[in-house]
């Protein structure tokens, strides 16, 4: 079997976790080294740009992969409560993922919403079709109780008129209303993990707002804990109680969110927060990071962040790895200057 | 949805306008005199001899001495009001006479060949996406050149020439020697169907290897969508996520390209049915392009196109049946 | 995909920066055409594709060097006879120049009917720059020497058909007068497709309304009984230089909608692209717009779709004259060829008589892996040729 031992409290134990891809130009690492422990009802921003390896990191938590991608180390400890009252922790990365085991905890256990809520839906088939097909796959209910349950999830989420949005196709809602659809197909079957990658990203500001209030409000009634990606700072800071900041498929700073914003120690970080634009300062130019994010195919040496690090130190940060450092409670960060 | 079937039915009635002025230019294209081309067919043999003012009167009955928008209004009203295609000198009979024995065997092989092009390209094309870049997947490209450049009255020949020399048999014509002039019976109906079997074959070849590319292009597309990502992580079981997401859609461009499918079997019919020796329209249009038996040519001209066209509506309702949000939107 | 392999890499990384391979630099720095040569480069198949090509055009073009006979010599001591193989040994041992064996005349034992059966005993050698046939050249010098051939007796290596004539000269002049068919069926069309294409796209509106409903109405109707009707029409006294030149015509003008329709929705396509409008929103000209943005995207694709259009004429023209509704004899065509070959009576006796329907297949598989290469190779958005 695979289950093992609860040894912690955390829902989520993601531990030293390594991903590559197999490419025609050799293996790719995507995803080295990340551990991420989230707790019951928690809220964890992870944030990167793209190619940072945090949408990797979440799909191995479903493994839904795609067929080159190789788990080389490292494990996903998941605690499912669901059978009987014992906690009983399984490593996710053991399970076959065509088995009926991972398949009862993808949309079971953990729910995932997608950055476009356009495209995540099937044009063919109407709401309630493929959210009824959730609710049916992993809740132990008829075809007119999963009817109801879906409308419910859809009031809930606060679609008007469910009874008759149910029977619509996707095309029919527009982009906000759609996200809010996805977002009660993922909680329709009550998971304790959601993962949203992205939720509000091709959304307009004003609906973005929006839907991260409905997260925020949901996550308070329903209680599941929720790891949101996103490339924005803005956003996560509306919603997350922890932030991972991830950069080339490591973590390089991991803290709670008014740490991370108020005293941010990487240099990655650091730029990160001068490149978001602030009311009142119109008349400086925004910060960017100098350079641009190496292609996986070269990592570079040492300091995977070193190649565009204004406080790089030639013969420290070009040849060794920083290892995460302890800075504060809660707050680590992997970088020579705090090492 | 009435609206857009009323849109459909009435491009059909234009498409089907212009179709006809064509097939008609195409009917007068022939030098020379038709009159005097059917009278000599009607009468030679026959020891009649004709005088100029026979042909004359031919001429007037047949209404050659009209001007050509005069002769193409009779020409279509006759088709419309009385579905009446005109004489055919060749058999000094009517078109319609002509016609009305082949349109059925044609009709048998079109739909057969449809049929088993489906049934083989749906599910390889399908299978050939799921597992690409296995060898199944290369052979199927190879197969799909072949397709191509391998044409259809080849097909036939070589198909013509293994079974005289492996079988002994011949398989062309439409019935077996034996049967030709027996009265119908089930062992008859039986040798039909097997005199079926090659032209089937050969007019699905390409079509098949054609769709099968569609088909696992489509498919391809498709399994990469976002929507399937989004099935697989709310647990939907793999085999039934592939036939309900990707499938489904694959099979679209397959129902929208049916006109263009029919519209290549029409293509190839009277050249294979001319090495097969079945007596369908496309071998008498070439007999009747070699005659220059100009309305018995117009009137399967017509009427091939007029298939074409009306399945091509046919595929655009399947269409909006299958795709809401063609239907929805009105495409 | 050496190349690609190199600086696919690349493709996430706009800028260059210095310590770039030279290959990379390379890559940078080349022309569309130069990109689209390497990439079609490592497709293999398209290459060989090309090469068979350019074989039986180069055959077809100096047939009359190529061949022992011309198209037309009947030999009446050899009708219907097998092709004769070339052999450097035989029971009577090995010699250096090629030979075949000779030929006498038995009777059928049923039939009674002459039947030429090969002799083993008999050698015939082959010799190179004979004088054979005289013909001339490109209509500029007359000649009588062939490239191969024999003093004594004769030398049919594909055999010969009911008349005696040689099947393998029947090929090759075969295959000028198809590919020149296809050529100029290709150009009628496109110029066609470029003229009726180009005035729809340029008036737009209503005119371009209803040249795209009659575009509809010649694509809606079965391609080939549509040039057959055309070709009914064709008077039987024509002489087989105006038959050849009216079927390119209505090989042309039934095939340029599919081509027109093509440009029009590239052109489409390509005039909403960002870039394009990015250009004008820079202010630039309309004359650069089109030569700098517009036409070096799509005269690759034109290329291709008239690579690609080209098997479909090739095998049109022979389905017209496959069943008597296209050229013509005299004239030699694979179609022609394969007319005599229609017959499964023929093929049982003469089974050589279907070797111009292999060139035909070899050519036209030729022309598709050929056009799916360049395809493949003039789309900037594929990395793998393979």
């Amino acid at each position: 079997m695979n289950t093992l031992p609860a040894q912690s409290d955390a829902l989520l134990d993601i531990r030293d976790l390594a991903i590559s891809f197999k490419t025609d130009e050799g293996k790719v690492r995507a995803v080295d080294g990340v551990s991420i422990s989230v707790k019951p009802g928690q809220i964890i921003g992870v944030v990167g740009e793209s190619g940072s390896g945090k949408s990797v990191t979440m799909q191995s938590i479903l493994r839904i992969l795609p067929g080159n991608a190789i788990v080389e180390r490292g494990e996903i400890l998941l605690r499912q409560s669901r059978n009987g009252s014992d906690a009983e922790v399984v490593d996710v990365t053991q399970i076959n993922p065509n088995s009926k085991r991972m398949r009862s905890i993808r949309g079971g256990e953990v729910a995932m919403i997608f950055q476009e809520p356009t495209a995540s839906f099937s044009p063919v088939y109407t709401i309630g079709n493929q959210m009824m097909e959730a609710i049916l796959l992993h809740r132990d209910v008829n075809k007119p109780e999963a009817r109801t349950i879906a409308i419910d999830m859809l009031a809930r989420v606060g679609i008007s008129n469910p009874e008759r949005r149910i029977d619509q196709y996707p095309f029919e809602f527009s982009g906000g209303m759609r996200q809010r659809a996805m977002i009660a197909l993922a909680l329709s079957c009550n998971p304790s993990l959601l993962i949203a990658d992205e939720p509000t990203t091709a959304l307009d500001v004003t609906i973005q707002a929006q839907v991260l209030e409905l997260m925020k409000d949901l996550q308070r009634d329903l209680g599941m804990a929720i790891l949101f990606i996103t490339h924005n700072l803005g956003v996560i800071a509306q919603i997350a109680e922890e932030i991972v900041v991830m950069y080339l498929g490591t973590i390089v700073e991991k803290g709670p969110t008014r740490e991370i914003f108020h005293n941010p120690k990487h240099p990655y970080t650091v730029n990160l927060l001068k490149a978001i634009p602030k009311v009142g300062q119109s008349r400086t130019r925004l910060a960017a990071i100098e350079g641009n994010v190496p292609s996986p195919l070269e990592r570079p040496t040492g300091c995977i962040f070193h190649t565009r690090c204004s406080q790089r130190t030639h013969g420290t940060c070009d040849v060794y790895a920083p290892k995460l450092t302890q800075i504060g409670p809660d707050h680590t960060t992997s970088c020579f200057l705090y090492e | 949805m009435v609206k857009f079937l009323l849109q459909r039915v009435l491009g059909l009635a234009v498409t089907m306008f212009f179709v006809s002025i064509m097939v008609f230019a195409i009917m007068e294209l022939p030098p020379g005199d038709y009159a005097e081309r059917y009278a000599f067919r009607k009468f030679s043999g026959t020891g009649v001899t004709l005088s100029e003012a026979d042909i004359q009167s031919i001429r007037v009955d047949l209404g050659l001495d009209k001007p050509p928008w005069e002769r193409y209004i009779s020409w279509i009203g006759g088709i419309i009001t009385r579905f009446d295609f005109g004489p055919a000198f060749a058999f000094e009979t009517s078109v319609n006479k002509v016609i009305g024995q082949r349109i059925w065997l044609t009709l048998a092989i079109l739909f057969s060949t449809l049929i088993l092009t489906y049934l083989i390209a749906i599910p390889i094309g399908i299978y050939a996406a799921i597992r690409r870049h296995s060898i199944a997947d290369y052979s199927l490209t190879v197969f799909s050149y072949l397709g191509l450049a391998l044409p259809n009255f080849l097909l036939a020949l070589v198909l013509l020439y293994i079974s005289v020399t492996a079988f002994g048999s011949s398989v062309g014509g439409l019935f077996s020697p034996e049967y030709a002039n027996a009265p119908w019976s089930f062992a008859k109906a039986v040798d039909l169907l097997q005199h079926l079997i090659v032209p089937t074959i050969v007019l699905a070849w390409s079509a098949t290897a054609l769709q099968i590319q569609t088909v696992r292009a489509t498919m391809l597309d498709e399994i990469n969508k976002l929507s399937v990502a989004a099935a697989r992580a709310r647990g939907v079981p793999e085999t039934r996520l592939l036939l309900k997401y990707p499938a489904r859609l694959a099979i679209n461009p397959v129902v929208s390209t049916i006109g263009f499918d029919i519209n290549r079997i029409f293509s190839e019919l009277p050249i294979v049915a001319l090495v097969l020796g079945l007596p369908e329209l496309g071998e008498l249009l070439i007999k009747s392009f070699l005659d220059l038996d100009m309305f018995v040519a117009g009137a399967i001209l017509l009427i091939l196109t007029f298939m074409i066209v009306f399945m091509n509506f046919l595929s655009d309702i399947v269409l909006a049946m299958l795709d809401p949000r063609v239907r929805l939107q009105g495409g | 995909m050496t190349i690609l392999n190199e600086t696919s890499q690349d493709t996430s990384i706009p800028t260059v920066r210095s310590g770039e391979s030279e290959a990379t630099l390379r890559y940078y720095s080349a022309s569309q055409w130069q990109l689209i040569w390497w990439r079609f480069r490592h497709h293999r198949t398209a290459l060989a594709g090309g090469i068979v090509l350019i074989v039986i055009a180069l055959a077809g073009a100096f047939a009359e060097f190529l061949t022992p006979y011309t198209g037309t010599t009947r030999n009446t001591e050899y009708l219907l006879g097998p092709p004769q193989p070339i052999r450097f040994w035989d029971t009577n041992g090995f010699s250096l120049r090629p030979f075949v064996h000779g030929v006498k005349t038995e009777r059928d034992p049923v039939t009674l009917r002459p039947l030429p059966v090969a002799d083993p005993e008999t050698r015939w050698y082959i010799r190179f720059f004979t004088h054979g046939d005289s013909y001339t050249f490109f209509g500029l010098f007359r000649s009588d020497i062939h490239l191969f051939g024999t003093d004594e007796g004769f030398l049919h290596l594909f055999g010969t058909d009911d008349i005696g004539r040689d099947v393998f000269s029947r090929v090759l002049y075969a295959g000028r007068t198809s590919l020149s068919i296809g050529v100029l069926g290709v150009l009628i069309a496109f110029v066609l497709a470029l003229i009726i294409g180009g005035i729809a796209g340029y008036f737009g509106g209503w005119i371009d309304y209803i040249i795209q409903r009659l575009t509809e109405i010649v694509r809606v109707a079965p391609v080939i009984p549509l040039y057959m009707g055309l070709a009914a029409s064709f008077p039987r006294e024509w002489s087989t230089e105006q038959v050849f030149f009216a079927m390119t015509l209505i090989l042309g003008l039934v095939g340029w909608p599919t081509l027109s329709r093509r440009i029009r929705s590239q052109l489409l396509t390509l005039r909403n692209e960002d870039y394009v409008t990015a250009a004008r929103l820079a202010g630039a000209k309309a004359s650069r717009i089109i030569s700098v943005h517009l036409l070096p995207a799509f005269s690759s694709y034109i290329i291709v779709d008239l690579v690609i259009s080209f098997p479909y004429m090739i095998l049109s023209e022979t389905a017209l004259s496959f069943v008597g509704l296209g050229l013509r004899p005299p004239a030699i065509s694979w179609g022609v060829l394969l007319q005599e070959a229609q017959n499964i009576r023929a093929i049982q006796q003469a089974p050589w008589l279907f070797i111009p329907a292999a060139v035909l297949v070899i050519a036209v598989l030729a022309f598709t892996v050929l056009g799916d290469g360049l395809r493949d190779a003039a789309d900037p958005y594929t990395v793998t040729g393979s």
